[in-house]
């Protein structure tokens, strides 16, 4: 802690040091290590370091790589798409139409789910859209089908919704921030200037509020791609992502390089997609604006 | 929309993120192995049968050790992180904290691989200490926020005073600023806490022989006979989190109005 007599920017560096020294011996120098790792080779436990591309031909050769990194973008763009567009009107609901006071409790109910047993609630949700499940029962005993729907759990669509679950307060918590952010008057005005409810929303609220869609999406968006859980228990064969087959290339096959490789695809694929959204994202706002 | 569709839609929206913790305790009752509808009678049977799994012990004090090393980590972290980047300007002060910050946004599979790696190579092996340690990076972004708000509110010139009245840096801190944040202190260190608690990802890969709960769960749920059990276990679990949540945004809101400032909502 700062003793006195330092000038304040010099108590500042030794104040974040702890931390910083922390994320940069163990965030960013194992990274360093992944990345360094991709480029090895294993023979069952022996690494050898002679640097070599042969992980990444691997895994551009290998057709079940670019289909599990196909699907994973796949399902993390829908999921994305999914959360922030269920997400958006809940948050828009609790800005403008929930009292001041309450607003907070209902940030706290928003919250809870989100922070109690993560591997149980995906397990739930595997009971939820099951045969015997609670889909199925309700629309059994409202005479909606005559037998019970299969086509709902154990594929992509089972994953998008597990996900979408688990990732909403993500979605909702930069959307409602941006949302408060808004100046009331300028709603004002253009309902007074003659804009209908609908070109007002259009025209004033959803431009203002793009930063926090924007982060909301890529909250959304690079987390899920690392998500082996959900696919593993609700995605069945034709459901999996690329984190299993890094999972499975770290503990199970004993080919760290590979994973490493695999690890660094996905991400760079992601880092290059989330960039390319958010200068999709600053044009079209500027272009409204 | 009219106001009283969106009230409608919050609420269906309320239902589906409230439906699988209201279902853990209707399976938790229900005197069947078969986790799925119609059910077939109450039951306590699953609950007493916890008593009788002898991992399971191991299990949560391993999980408890880990969470209570990983909170205090993470929050001593996350004072030095929130003091300085609201009271103080230093070189790079965007970059350090995206990067203290990065995980909250990292996928968590790729701290475990990157995290198993280093510890592999550098001969350290793994267990329950590689644990804390991936923990620590992903609680103390939360801790971070948590913090930052109480320190953001804090009007400086309380600290100066005391200073001018004669005490030392460090002891205007101790006396002054950190009774202040001290519920945000205690909100940072059990929302870390129930993050620890509850992850299974770095867990998974760190762990070793040492199960904490989520991978004491995970391994459960190859049987279906030990689910109920599992359903059991996670009713207690929700129900714990729920209210360590609960005190957690008490001591939050109070740290906040302790500084005077208007409650902005919300952990994140």
């Amino acid at each position: 802690m700062a003793r006195s007599g330092f000038p304040a920017p010099s108590s500042g560096a030794l104040l974040i040091a702890p931390p910083a020294i922390y994320a940069l011996a163990l965030l960013a120098l194992p990274l360093a290590g992944v990345v360094a790792l991709s480029f090895f080779t294993q023979d069952r436990l022996v690494i050898d370091t002679a640097p070599t591309l042969a992980n990444y031909r691997e895994a551009a050769a290998g057709a079940i790589y670019r289909e599990l990194l196909g699907r994973s973008l796949g399902i993390a763009a829908a999921v994305t798409a999914v959360t922030v567009i269920l997400a958006f009107p809940v948050a828009y609901f609790v800005s403008f139409h929930v009292p001041e006071r309450r607003k907070s409790l209902w940030l706290f109910l928003i919250t809870i789910p989100f922070w109690t047993s993560y591997l149980i609630r995906v397990f739930l949700w595997k009971v939820i859209l099951g045969f015997n499940g609670v889909v199925n029962e309700t629309l059994l005993n409202l005479g909606l089908i005559d037998a019970p729907i299969q086509a709902i759990l154990y594929n992509p669509t089972a994953v998008v919704v597990t996900l979408a679950h688990a990732f909403a307060p993500f979605a909702i918590l930069p959307i409602f921030v941006s949302l408060e952010k808004i100046d009331r008057s300028l709603l004002e005005a253009s309902r007074d200037l003659g804009e209908g409810a609908v070109r007002t929303f259009v025209r004033v609220t959803l431009p203002l509020a793009t930063p926090g869609v924007t982060a909301a999406a890529l909250i959304v968006f690079i987390p899920v791609i690392g998500d082996y859980v959900t696919p593993r228990l609700v995605g069945g064969p034709g459901g999996l992502m690329i984190a299993n087959m890094i999972q499975t290339q770290f503990l199970r096959l004993n080919n760290a390089p590979l994973g490493a490789a695999l690890a660094v695809i996905s991400m760079a694929s992601v880092t290059v997609i989330a960039l390319g959204f958010v200068l999709l994202a600053r044009r079209l706002s500027r272009g409204a604006g | 929309m009219g106001r009283r569709t969106l009230a409608a839609y919050a609420a269906v929206y309320m239902a589906f993120l409230y439906a699988p913790i209201a279902l853990l305790p209707i399976f938790a009752f229900n005197d069947s192995t078969v986790i799925a509808f119609p059910l077939d009678g109450a039951t306590t049977r699953w609950f007493a049968a916890l008593t009788a799994e002898p991992e399971l012990r191991g299990a949560l004090v391993n999980s408890l050790l880990v969470a209570a090393a990983s909170s205090a980590l993470a929050t001593l972290l996350g004072i030095c992180a929130a003091r300085a980047s609201t009271r103080h300007a230093f070189r790079g002060q965007r970059a350090i904290m995206g990067g203290i910050m990065l995980p909250l946004v990292l996928p968590e599979i790729i701290v475990a691989v990157a995290l198993l790696v280093a510890f592999i190579q550098l001969g350290l092996g793994i267990g329950l200490w590689a644990v804390v340690a991936g923990h620590v990076l992903i609680c103390t972004p939360f801790a971070i926020a948590i913090l930052s708000g109480a320190f953001g509110a804090l009007d400086p010139a309380m600290e100066e005073a005391a200073q001018d009245l004669g005490a030392g840096r460090w002891e205007a801190f101790r006396t002054v600023t950190l009774p202040l944040v001290m519920p945000a202190v205690i909100s940072a260190a059990l929302i870390s806490f129930i993050i620890s608690l509850d992850e299974f990802i770095i867990a998974f890969f760190l762990t070793g022989a040492e199960p904490t709960l989520p991978v004491y769960i995970w391994s459960q749920f190859r049987f279906p006979a030990k689910v109920p059990v599992v359903m059991a276990l996670g009713t207690i679990l929700v129900g714990a989190s729920v209210v360590l949540l609960i005190v957690a945004e008490v001591f939050r809101r109070r740290g906040l109005s302790r500084s005077g400032r208007r409650d902005a909502g919300g952990f994140l």
